[in-house]
């Protein structure tokens, strides 16, 4: 039997499109409310004058805004050369805790314990410690700069989460896999530098993404022993107009580069999932 | 002196014995298939073959040498005995032609450029050419077995085990398979095979071991073993198998 149709559609064609025309008109209702609550009845809280004058004040983000951006810089730098030395670690450290001759057994010690302690101390804790304390030694000139100190505690902080993730990346990889290259005649190493590893790293991709997108952020926290960052020129401009509207600056210029770094770990991960069904 | 020679073969997972004192030979050039239900050991025997598992007791034989003692390399036995698995295994992150140049180039040291002439050979000849630069989700399942065959051949291997390569394959596809091994034994392949395919095993084998239990419990010439069986297991077994 045919099912009836209309200008070329199907019942269910036309079914569809009634259910896609009714949610596209709850949806736009609902956030038109949202939207008119938060603008008319936020403005009528008793400090939103204030609020409004030292958070979004557009002269002062006019006038602050190029040099915050000139600070950003110095986060990009920092972010720059830590990341390449994350990974490179964070992949000695997952390879050293699946070492499994017994000569190396020291080498799985240490990176356990080494991401017990990074993972268990906060970043903020260890840049206070690394970045203070090694300076303290009384090392000459660049040695005691804490660009140098501070980026080695983030360096060990993110290490420790990167091998955790690589570490599961190299366990997501099937044992048959294993099986075959074994059968083939490749030497254990062989079998990890050619066979596994690759589709580990590949595996792990969108969540080490995510790792980039902390790391970014968490630059930041090396403002507390010096460097003068985004963050920290932001509390500058803050004291210099008594305004907090440079933080929204650097809030707007942070989000200006994780959002699309996000979209675009969250499109990564979407890809493999698709891949795997 | 025969090219396998398995004595006493004992395989345990924890008090699970899987293989349960097996002795077979297996002679140069010839076809041996395993046949027998799923768990009777016939996979787990293939990967003690190839040193993939320690066996508890008993000893294997490569030409007369043992290669089961315990601490011996296993990479230079491996490189000598061909495996292909019932699920392909290709590497995915690699193309056809360089799942077949992996081993050779790492284990034996060869060169790409030297390798290339060999190998393309071997694709050709298995009727996959024009499959070389494809990766392995780009293949059928049919193909992706033939390319595992082409990997396991580049090592030139002196013998080939075959774990039910067929199992997981459309059924149409699985002819164009078992050609391959067709192939393999008309060039004097020496071949061990785990395999439900009765037909094949019949038509092609020069020896079928009945296997139940992580025992041998008949073997011999197609022929009898399939025409006239003697063990009441076996002939059950066949009964359900050939209905």
């Amino acid at each position: 039997m045919k099912t009836p149709k209309a200008a070329g559609l199907t019942r269910r064609e036309i079914y569809e499109a009634q259910q896609r025309r009714r949610s596209v008109l709850v949806a736009s209702t609902s956030t038109v409310l949202a939207v008119v609550a938060l603008v008319v009845l936020v403005p009528l809280t008793p400090g939103w004058d204030k609020v409004k004058r030292s958070f979004f004040n557009a002269d002062v983000l006019v006038d602050t805004f190029p040099k915050l951006l000139d600070a950003f810089l110095i986060n990009v730098m920092i972010f720059a050369w830590c990341a390449p030395a994350i990974a490179v670690l964070g992949l000695l450290i997952a390879l050293a805790r699946d070492a499994k001759s017994p000569a190396l057994f020291p080498l799985r010690i240490f990176g356990a314990t080494f991401t017990d302690v990074f993972r268990g101390v906060p970043v903020i804790l260890t840049v206070y410690l690394i970045g203070f304390g090694i300076p303290g030694l009384g090392l000459p000139r660049p040695w005691n700069s804490p660009y140098i100190w501070g980026s080695l505690a983030l360096i060990l902080t993110y290490s420790a989460y990167v091998a955790e993730i690589f570490r599961s990346g190299i366990d997501s990889v099937h044992h048959s896999q294993r099986s075959a290259a074994l059968s083939l005649g490749l030497s254990e190493r062989q079998v990890m530098r050619d066979v596994v590893l690759p589709q580990a790293v590949r595996n792990v991709v969108p969540a080490q993404m995510n790792m980039l997108i902390a790391l970014q952020k968490d630059v930041s926290l090396l403002s507390f022993i010096g460097p003068v960052e985004i963050f920290r020129q932001a509390g500058v401009f803050k004291s210099l107009t008594a305004n907090f509207t440079p933080y929204v600056g650097a809030a707007i210029i942070f989000l200006a580069v994780t959002i699309p770094a996000t979209r675009y770990a969250d499109y990564l991960m979407a890809k493999q999932m698709k891949e795997r069904r | 002196m025969a090219k396998l020679d398995l004595r006493g073969v004992v395989k345990r997972f924890g008090d699970n014995t899987v293989c349960d004192g097996i002795d077979l030979q297996v002679d140069t050039g010839d076809m041996v298939c395993l046949i027998g239900a799923s768990g009777a050991g016939k996979s787990t025997l293939l990967r003690c073959i190839n040193l993939l598992e320690p066996i508890e007791d008993g000893a294997i034989y490569l030409d007369g040498e043992d290669i089961s003692v315990p601490g011996l390399d296993p990479q230079g036995v491996r490189a000598r005995i061909g495996m292909v698995f019932q699920s392909y295994n290709l590497f995915p992150h690699m193309t056809a032609l360089e799942n077949a140049m992996l081993a050779p180039r790492r284990v034996l040291g060869r060169s790409r450029d030297d390798l290339r002439p060999e190998v393309e050979a071997l694709f050709t000849r298995f009727g996959l050419a024009d499959r070389m630069q494809n990766y392995p989700d780009q293949l059928s399942g049919g193909q992706q077995q033939r390319v595992a065959i082409v990997r396991a051949l580049a090592m030139r291997p002196e013998v080939m085990l075959f774990d039910e390569i067929t199992s997981a394959l459309d059924p149409q596809l699985v002819g164009e398979v078992l050609d391959v091994l067709l192939m393999l034994k008309a060039e004097g392949m020496t071949m061990l095979l785990a395999t439900h395919e009765m037909g094949f095993a019949r038509q092609a084998a020069d020896k079928v071991c009945f296997l139940k239990d992580g025992k041998i419990v008949e073997e011999g010439p197609p022929e009898t073993l399939f025409g006239s069986p003697k063990h009441p297991d076996t002939q059950a077994f066949l009964a359900r198998a050939l209905k």
